[in-house]
């Protein structure tokens, strides 16, 4: 394939402007669990130009209930394994790995450059702690986090919305792994493809 | 409810939030949490306090 037959492809389904929007943008994403390594997929597949992705964790075999990773990739690193899935859909796309916890003291040097950061994070404190630490020490940064996608409860319960100034949510804004037991692949998509969808259209200014 | 005079842990507190799975803004700036407990909430600031939920 070539790069003209790529960009082609996504101008006969959404435009060249819109394609050379995505084409120009970095998106950064915090965790490649149920949400990140979804969301990482569906930005690809719209030909975002560069996506940051940092994660620690290497694929285990319960992550394969949601998580688009392979029975193949169990016990490899979820960063190399993403990597690899997306450069197999979206060949040209640039990546930037960071395989390592993120903390307050690495976000801005991971995400400083992106258009966007994603959170896509597993627990509720390093949920929160993300999300403060890009609106504190990122000003002007916009970041679209996930909160609310446990369990097997209505999907129309989850949503997008502006919370504050730069944070955008998307999630029934309530459900919890440890309180449901559950995480499941039909429902973290639906959040997933909310967030997706909130960068596509932040990107385009579809969205303020 | 009025939580003016009062500071931002104060109000966390007494709305039953973990301080750790939330992110405040105030008058459209984000509160540092650091600053939790010394910023003062006045009267006619607008607060807004979003709690995380685990699961990804």
């Amino acid at each position: 394939m070539e790069r003209s037959e790529w960009n082609a492809a996504l101008d006969e389904r959404i435009g060249k402007a819109r394609r050379t929007v995505y084409e120009n943008s970095t998106v950064g994403i915090a965790g490649l669990g149920g949400l990140g390594s979804n969301i990482a997929i569906s930005l690809a597949r719209a030909g975002i130009g560069k996506l940051v992705i940092a994660d620690f964790d290497k694929v285990d075999i319960t992550n394969l209930n949601r998580q688009q990773y392979l029975a193949s990739q169990i016990g490899t690193y979820k960063t190399d394994a993403m990597e690899m899935n997306l450069k197999s859909i979206a060949p040209f796309i640039g990546i930037g790995k960071h395989c390592v916890k993120i903390d307050e003291d690495n976000i801005t040097d991971i995400f400083g450059s992106c258009d966007i950061v994603v959170e896509a994070l597993d627990g509720a404190e390093q949920k929160a702690m993300l999300v403060n630490t890009v609106l504190s020490s990122l000003p002007g940064k916009v970041i679209v986090s996930g909160s609310g996608m446990a369990g097997f409860g209505d999907a129309n319960l989850i949503k997008t919305q502006k919370v504050m100034k730069g944070l955008y949510v998307c999630g029934d804004m309530t459900s919890d792994v440890d309180t449901s037991g559950s995480l499941v692949s039909a429902r973290v998509m639906v959040c997933a493809g909310h967030q997706a969808l909130a960068v596509l259209r932040l990107l385009t200014g579809e969205m303020d | 409810m009025d939580l003016a005079g009062r500071t931002v842990s104060e109000v966390l507190a007494i709305l039953e939030y973990d301080t750790k799975r939330v992110a405040v803004e105030r008058n459209l700036d984000i509160v540092r949490k650091c600053d939790y407990d010394t910023a003062v909430l006045l009267d006619g600031d607008t607060v807004e306090i979003v709690g995380f939920t685990g699961g990804g």
